[in-house]
């Protein structure tokens, strides 16, 4: 069984409108050293070890359905997941 | 002419559409769940508004996935109508059928008054019964309507008379080039965030969507029933 970690962001290009709030809460608060904020999603899949690739697998799984690549960017790690 | 509303589970605007089709155009309709696997049978297809899956993951991302869609590409492909609103105008990005997406509202509220809508193109099927550049009043309701694209895409949008409707006064959402609705490059998706199928009767303050409907109508009716 391997543990997938996949990390999605808007796109640099999109703006990011709650990241921005939050910025502005965090330099309310004198943080000023925050230059700027984003905000994503982290999806965790645990994934039973089959035959095909593993990272060809995720990959098109975050392309067809996880991520919508117009407006997204995405990135995955892959580990052994710990068995209970 | 017949038309198929989509639903999807959590839909919530497709009661609106189904009536607005039915008693004020006086049109066939029929809901069709979106497991179904056949939309042969009709000559329309409307996607209503609302929270397919709940929006989860992303409006529309899951509602792609689900049977009908692959029938709603074939009748996009066939030429026939399809008009999505609101969540149906998400789905129909997320199914690749129009360019770009939706993002969060600028303001990151859920925007529900009626705005001043500017017909920019009244050359498509579903706006030739508007003057160009006429304003409408049409209520919206959305918290995920900011259209964006890349500049790539905004070029071609423009290059092929592609944007529809842009919002007339204020911009609800932050959408780009005050964009609120998009026809494919063939001219027969349109999607919009604004909902045309709450303005059909003056009863309900307004009746400034019913020309969009009646608009589809009559070219089908000109197309299709020639020796009339």
């Amino acid at each position: 069984m391997k543990k997938v970690k996949v990390y999605v962001t808007l796109r640099e290009s999109v703006l990011d409108p709650q990241g921005s709030a939050v910025m502005g809460a965090l330099h309310s608060m004198e943080y000023n050293e925050v230059k700027d904020v984003r905000i994503g999603k982290f999806l965790e899949l645990q994934i039973e070890e089959g035959t095909s690739d593993i990272d060809t697998v995720v990959k098109e799984m975050c392309e067809k359905l996880l991520t919508n690549t117009v407006i997204e960017d995405y990135r995955f790690e892959v580990e052994e997941a710990v068995s209970k | 002419m017949k038309f198929a509303v989509i639903v999807f589970p959590g839909s919530n605007c497709d009661i609106d559409m189904y009536h607005a089709i039915k008693d004020e155009l006086g049109e066939e309709v029929e809901y069709v769940w979106h497991d179904e696997k056949d939309l042969s049978g009709f000559d329309g297809i409307l996607l209503p508004g609302g929270f397919s899956y709940g929006d989860y993951l992303r409006c529309g991302a899951m509602a792609k996935q689900s049977n009908i869609m692959s029938e709603v590409v074939k009748a996009a492909e066939a030429g026939k109508p399809v008009l999505g609103i609101c969540n149906g105008f998400q789905v129909l990005t997320e199914a690749g059928l129009l360019p770009g997406a939706l993002l969060r509202n600028k303001n990151l509220k859920f925007m529900c008054r009626t705005v001043a809508l500017k017909v920019v193109n009244n050359e498509t099927q579903f706006t030739a019964g508007y003057e160009k550049d006429e304003v409408i009043q049409i209520p919206i309701a959305h918290g995920e309507g900011n259209y964006y694209c890349d500049e790539e895409t905004l070029a071609s949008l423009k290059e092929n008379n592609q944007i529809v409707f842009k919002y007339a006064s204020e911009n609800p959402n932050g959408s780009i080039e005050d964009i609120a609705g998009i026809v494919n490059v063939k001219g027969n998706v349109l999607g919009m965030m604004p909902h045309p199928e709450r303005a059909v009767h003056e009863l309900i303050g307004g009746s400034n969507g019913l020309a969009l409907f009646k608009s589809i109508v009559k070219q089908w009716r000109e197309t299709h029933v020639s020796n009339a």
